[in-house]
């Protein structure tokens, strides 16, 4: 809908084409409260992922995710006892060595055509493969990889985590807005920081900042946390960071947590550090207050007795789609449910300051991007002067000119 | 962002000038009182609308936000809440005199036309909570939707309209049997209603959406909705928040938030017929009891916007505290 919007006679055609849209959205909505009971089944699929992390606070809880999409439900149903509709939750949770393809399969068997998703890249890639002939639409709540978005993408397939790329962005369009251009990049060594690693460069490249060293730190093994190891990290680091050229701030890709947040306070130079300890972009973090996030901090904290993770809004947001999509639509058929949300009606609510629409190229949720140093909200991207001409959203992460999705 | 301050600077010198005009010919406007809540300052501004300046900064509780006179205009009720109350403030001695069982987080209220009932949103808990004026108790409660916000009553004041943010509803209770009657799906984060005078048209605005839905209140039929368009404006940062029509229906003005703009609608064909420039962030409104001024909350420039209803310009901006949320403006 967006690319029309450049030119006047395009808007014209617009205006129209959302007058008739619109038409035929009120004879549905009047013709919802009439209908009979619907019942809407979402599967939660996730596979374990422990992750040990350096801060002892910033564990994930053994429900990361889930709260959300059940938080998302209790919503739904809220709404759904004014429309008679129903909703619920399964939840399958792989073990080592489950196959994601027989989980689809099982949850398919119990009538199920939609799932959120909470699992590593080529799983979900197994799994989407395997709904495919059921017709299951898939939400991908967790995997922040590129390539699902791009090479990789697929036509059943919708992201409300955020990619590695939009994150990058977020954070490098700030630190060029503050002027802090100059980036020491410290690289973990495992697969997933070099892919983090390979986003923050290519935003560099974007937004004029310049990487002016990159250095590893390899992991070599060993606990994250231990006794009295503090006395040790205040001499290794300040020596790892020495005799670096000249620059601003320190951007660290550590997605591994072996090191980033070990940077803070202990450089070797007084510098800030971003990216995967200091200033860190994300979806959403439990400091958020702004745009009424307040009541959905409340609410969250009510039903769950702990603070709200970017994973659990990426679950919450993924179910509230499906409810957003249902109640419009009065249907849980997964066509007609990807169909609206891909189209120009969708406006979802997620406490971004502003409506989330979908990218019809990959089928990625635009969004905020949040910065935030775990105790406050610091700032919001896209930032103010970097211009769209469609959507400021969409200087986030790969764009239309640029993507290699094709969707199938 | 420098274009947008030169149109506001020229608008603001345009104002003054306007201003001055206005002044000279009216010169003896009656007076009122607007009361503004300060949602960072919690504070709330007195405003003099004659001289068009604060005269007079009130301390309220924490984060004041919805705002309304009582009938009688003794009493300016101030929604504080990170206090969880609703403040009382008496209007003579501007002194904050009682705190009502408001219940957790409200936000916006509604008094009933006789003045007799309060009807609060509680954000927080899914709830309307009703409180007797009088004996300043908590009488009774609804159960609506997810994240309940905007606040309507029918001119007769039988039925109260309230919008949940989350669940996109406008729910239509009936204020006697207190039962939710009809359930109308609106656009994106509906927050705020408004009846026209005449009790033949609901408005409700929806912020993310970016519309104004205009209900049949007897069937609950959304019967057509308003959409905005500004140019060189993205469509996300048109948010539709407050909404006030003139008595005569004629009248529609809704702020716009980030948009920094008021939509001025026909009230007939609810077509948009001007787009005016205000300050940053408007929220909401409020006239003054003859409509000659129309006073807008600019949030994020610490402001409120002067609109000069039959010329439809604005003409002044006065300076309040910080984060300006509500309005309300005395009757005398």
């Amino acid at each position: 809908m967006n690319e029309i919007k450049g030119d006047l006679a395009g808007s014209t055609a617009l205006i129209r084409f959302e007058v008739l849209a619109l038409v035929s959205l009120l004879g549905l909505d009047l013709a919802a409260h009439a209908q009979d009971a619907i019942d809407i089944k979402i599967g939660y699929l996730r596979r374990a992922q422990h992750q040990e992390t350096i801060s002892l606070v910033q564990m994930p809880p053994p429900d990361n995710g889930l709260a959300g999409a059940q938080m998302a439900t209790t919503d739904n149903n809220t709404t759904g006892r004014f429309l008679n509709q129903r909703y619920s939750l399964v939840d399958l949770h792989l073990k080592a060595g489950d196959d994601p393809a027989t989980a689809v399969a099982e949850l398919a068997s119990q009538g199920i055509s939609l799932i959120v998703a909470d699992l590593p890249a080529d799983d979900l890639l197994k799994a989407a493969e395997a709904g495919k002939a059921d017709h299951i639409l898939f939400f991908n709540a967790a995997a922040t990889d590129d390539r699902l978005r791009q090479k990789d993408c697929r036509a059943n397939v919708i992201h409300t985590a955020p990619s590695r790329a939009m994150l990058a962005d977020g954070l490098a369009q700030y630190l060029v807005w503050k002027k802090w251009v100059r980036w020491f990049l410290v690289v973990g060594s495992h697969e997933r920081d070099k892919l983090f690693a390979a986003a923050l460069t290519r935003a560099a490249n974007r937004f004029g900042a310049k990487i002016v060293e990159q250095r590893e730190f390899k992991d070599t093994g060993g606990a994250r946390r231990t006794d009295s190891g503090v006395v040790q990290i205040q001499q290794q680091i300040p020596v790892f960071t020495q005799q670096a050229p000249s620059y601003d701030v320190l951007v660290a890709a550590d997605e591994s947590e072996v090191f980033a947040n070990n940077l803070p306070y202990r450089t070797w130079d007084p510098r800030p550090v971003a990216g995967s300890a200091g200033l860190v972009p994300t979806s959403w973090d439990a400091s958020n207050s702004l745009w009424g996030g307040i009541q959905m901090q409340d609410r969250f904290i009510a039903q769950n007795k702990r603070l709200m993770t970017a994973l659990d809004m990426q679950a919450w947001t993924a179910v509230r789609m499906i409810g957003e999509a249902a109640s419009r639509q009065n249907s849980a058929d997964p066509k007609k449910i990807l169909d609206f949300l891909k189209g120009p009606e969708l406006a979802l609510g997620a406490f971004k300051g502003q409506k989330l629409t979908l990218r019809d190229w990959d089928l990625q949720l635009r969004q905020p991007i949040l910065l935030t140093d775990g105790r406050t909200i610091v700032s919001v991207s896209p930032q103010p002067g970097f211009l769209h001409q469609f959507s400021e959203l969409d200087t986030l992460g790969y764009d239309r000119p640029e993507t290699q999705c094709k969707l199938q | 962002m420098t274009l947008f301050w030169t149109v506001r600077t020229i608008t603001h010198v345009a104002s003054v000038l306007t201003f001055g005009l206005v002044v000279g010919v009216i010169g003896q406007a009656k007076a009122f009182t607007a009361y503004v809540s300060n949602e960072k300052s919690n504070t709330v501004s007195v405003i003099d609308t004659d001289k068009m300046e604060t005269v007079k900064t009130i301390k309220v509780g924490q984060r004041p936000r919805g705002i309304e006179l009582t009938k009688d205009d003794k009493y300016c009720l101030v929604a504080v809440g990170d206090d969880d109350t609703i403040q009382m403030i008496d209007t003579k001695s501007g002194e904050v005199i009682a705190n009502l069982p408001s219940g957790p987080d409200p936000e916006l209220f509604v008094l009933s036309p006789n003045g007799k009932v309060l009807y609060v949103a509680n954000e927080n808990d899914n709830t309307v909570t009703i409180i007797d004026m009088e004996k300043r108790v908590r009488i009774g409660e609804v159960q609506v939707g997810v994240e309940p916000e905007g606040m309507g009553i029918s001119p007769d004041g039988k039925i109260l309209v309230n919008t949940s943010e989350t669940t996109n509803m406008a729910h239509f209770i009936d204020t006697d049997a207190r039962k939710i009657i009809a359930n109308v799906l609106v656009d994106s984060r509906p927050r705020f209603a408004a009846f026209k005078s005449d009790g033949s048209e609901l408005w409700v605005s929806s912020e993310v959406g970016g519309t104004v839905s205009i209900i049949d209140p007897v069937k609950h039929q959304v019967t057509k909705k308003i959409n905005f368009a500004i140019p060189g404006l993205r469509s996300e940062s048109i948010q539709p928040v407050g909404i006030n029509i003139t008595k005569d229906g004629k009248t529609g003005f809704v702020a716009l938030g980030p948009a920094n703009r008021i939509a001025v609608i026909d009230g007939v064909t609810h077509d948009v017929k001007k787009y005016l420039l205000v300050g940053q962030r408007v929220w909401h409104m409020a006239f003054t009891p003859d409509e000659k001024y129309l006073l807008t909350t600019n949030g994020l420039s610490n402001d409120v916007s002067v609109i000069d209803v039959a010329s439809l310009k604005v003409i002044k901006s006065i300076q309040v505290g910080e984060l300006p949320w509500g309005v309300t403006i005395t009757k005398q």
